[in-house]
């Protein structure tokens, strides 16, 4: 038999009934369909992900230092950090309980009739902190390594505090009271793209913070240049604090190929599943219709036999119909697939992220539904005896 | 002296049923070519089990056919299928035509599962067609046709590939007596082209206008 006789059959077969063959392909066409929905969907959605980790997130490495017997980072020990290849900045941190909510008031004088202070956080911290934090003096300078050095009294301000206190210019060297003593501003941070909070907080240089329980670095801000965290996350610890790093916590940003992943793991087990379900639903269907078709075409086989068809010759036309019926599914459904991402991309302003392997393998994949589906009815029909099919 | 294109010596077939029941025995018969033979008997009588035996479509239990000087009882399933295909043309009663195709791709199937080339194919079925008169339906479908004209368009399906034996089953049992003539004179003028006919028919009239007849009772065959 000529492999073009085998298929005008079998597409002949197909358009003798085509009402019935249009809702047998739709099962596959839904199976299909939600299938590269999925992978498609998956793979946009995993991009968006990635594309939302701005350079800040991706940056931003954290080591945390936990309580110790003996300090486990000394505040030099940031300058060790900050040599590591691949750093932008680097500054210590020092918080307490005992800090975290301080009377802080702007003068001195106690008014019992009115709220002349404000329970504010107090904060100790390096001097290169406000690189640290990615923030900008919006007023006067941020003490340095002299004012560290010969202990002066002075502090920052978070740009929030600043406001609360009613401390707007610095011009007259304005003075803030952590209890009863007295500091001088000589500085407003604000415009903070990292650890906002501070802005709300009091910061003290080192010498001054251990009045306050701050003498111990709680916390390690260090900021890397794109695709350097991964590394510097490994490296930091052992720099700030040689032989303890193990003791030490480093938190740093997912990796974005793996969160990227992760989410196309995520979405797609959940609906490849579905997917699936629906493709054996699907395969259910083409094989019921293919069996109900066998049954009814006895008198056809017996016919096709009787003219000198073989076995394998009725075996293969039932497999090819519902092959076709699998394949015409798999294209059908692959075009509303690809059509379904565009239209959900284009309402959520998304970049469509298609793999073009998709529009040759979900036709496959329906193909091959098809022609599992139809391996049990071709047999059933193969094997009919000519004589029985022609009674 | 040629061979026949039909000799059946000592063929019985038997059902394996509970108890068994021999449908044909020991059945002998010698068709030469350009024969025609009609079988009759009653409802029953193993008419259609001969038939299928002299189809190839089933296998007896014991004796020899030979179709064409081919034995055919010790063909594996295979090359049956290929004598089948080949040397026999099918008309049966209910005429078994693909109701969604036209009469010519309905001629033009009985190629379809041979070793011959495929082009042709058309012309080889509009001659077919020609020889039963019914060219110019040749693009309708068989349910725009009378039951006579659908006749002859299985009897030019048959004939597609120059087959040596052409087995008919109660060939004009679906059709009026106008229509029966005109198929009945077909197969006089096929059998005067050199056809081999074996008609299988309950029909007096059928059966009158052949040239040799037999009568099958309970299984034995007997020439009348």
């Amino acid at each position: 038999m000529h492999p073009r006789d085998l298929l005008n059959e079998a597409m002949a077969g197909l358009l003798a009934r085509p009402a019935r063959s249009a809702l047998t392909t739709l099962g596959t066409v839904l199976g299909i369909t939600t299938l590269v929905v999925t992978l498609g969907v998956a793979a946009t959605a995993g991009n968006q992900i990635v594309g939302r980790f701005d350079e800040l997130t991706a940056t931003s490495v954290t080591v945390e230092v936990p309580e110790n017997p003996f300090p486990l980072v000394d505040w030099a020990d940031v300058s060790q950090v900050t040599r590591l290849r691949g750093v932008v900045s680097a500054a210590a941190l020092a918080e307490s309980e005992q800090s975290a909510n301080l009377s802080v008031r702007s003068n001195d004088i106690v008014d019992p009739t009115r709220i002349t202070d404000q329970t504010l956080t107090v904060v100790a911290s390096s001097p290169s902190l406000p690189a640290a934090v990615k923030g900008r003096m919006v007023e006067g300078r941020y003490f340095d390594a002299g004012h560290v050095a010969r202990g002066d009294k002075v502090v920052v301000l978070g740009q929030h505090a600043a406001k609360m206190l009613g401390i707007t210019r610095l011009e007259r060297a304005p003075a803030v009271f952590i209890g009863t003593q007295a500091y001088t501003v000589i500085g407003v941070l604000g415009d903070l793209k990292r650890e906002k909070s501070l802005a709300s907080a009091v910061l003290l240089p080192p010498a001054i913070g251990k009045r306050y329980g701050l003498s111990i670095v709680t916390r390690v801000l260090v900021n890397t240049g794109l695709g350097a965290a991964e590394l510097i996350a490994e490296q930091a610890p052992a720099a700030l604090s040689p032989g303890n790093e193990a003791l030490l916590q480093v938190i740093s940003p997912p990796s974005p190929t793996r969160a990227r992943d992760a989410v196309e793991g995520d979405v797609n087990a959940l609906f490849l599943i579905l997917g699936l379900v629906s493709l054996v639903v699907g395969a259910v269907g083409i094989a019921n219709v293919t069996l109900v078709t066998v049954m009814e075409r006895i008198a056809e086989i017996g016919l096709r036999r009787a003219l000198g068809a073989a076995r394998r010759h009725v075996a293969a036309q039932f497999l090819l119909e519902s092959t076709l019926t699998g394949l015409t599914g798999g294209i059908i459904g692959a075009s509303v697939g690809i059509v379904v991402i565009v239209a959900v991309c284009a309402a959520k302003q998304w970049t469509p992220v298609l793999d073009v392997r998709l529009a040759v393998m979900a036709p496959a994949a329906g193909a091959v539904v098809g022609l599992l589906a139809g391996l049990y009815p071709a047999l059933r029909a193969a094997r009919m005896e000519p004589v029985d099919a022609l009674r | 002296m040629p061979e026949p294109v039909i000799l059946l010596d000592d063929l019985t077939k038997e059902f394996p049923t509970d108890p068994p029941v021999r449908a044909l025995s020991v059945i002998n018969l010698r068709v030469e070519k350009s024969g025609y033979v009609a079988i009759v008997g009653p409802s029953g009588s193993g008419k259609s089990t001969l038939l299928n035996m002299l189809g190839l479509l089933d296998r007896p239990t014991s004796g020899s056919y030979r179709l064409d000087g081919i034995e055919t009882t010790t063909l594996k399933e295979g090359a049956r299928t290929k004598v089948r295909g080949s040397r026999i043309g099918f008309v049966f009663q209910s005429f078994h035509l693909l109701p969604h195709r036209s009469v010519l791709e309905n001629v033009m199937l009985a190629e379809v599962y041979g070793a011959g080339p495929r082009t042709g194919r058309r012309k080889r079925a509009m001659r077919a067609l020609e020889r039963v008169r019914l060219s110019h339906r040749m693009d309708f479908l068989p349910g725009r046709m009378s039951g006579g004209e659908r006749q002859r368009a299985a009897i030019a399906r048959a004939l597609m590939g120059e087959p040596s034996l052409l087995l008919c089953d109660e060939p004009t049992g679906n059709l009026d007596s106008k229509n029966t003539d005109a198929v009945l004179d077909l197969f006089d003028e096929l059998r005067a082209q050199g056809m081999t006919i074996v008609v299988i028919t309950h029909e007096n009239e059928v059966s009158d206008r052949a040239g040799r007849r037999v009568r099958i009772t309970d299984g034995i065959l007997a020439e009348e």
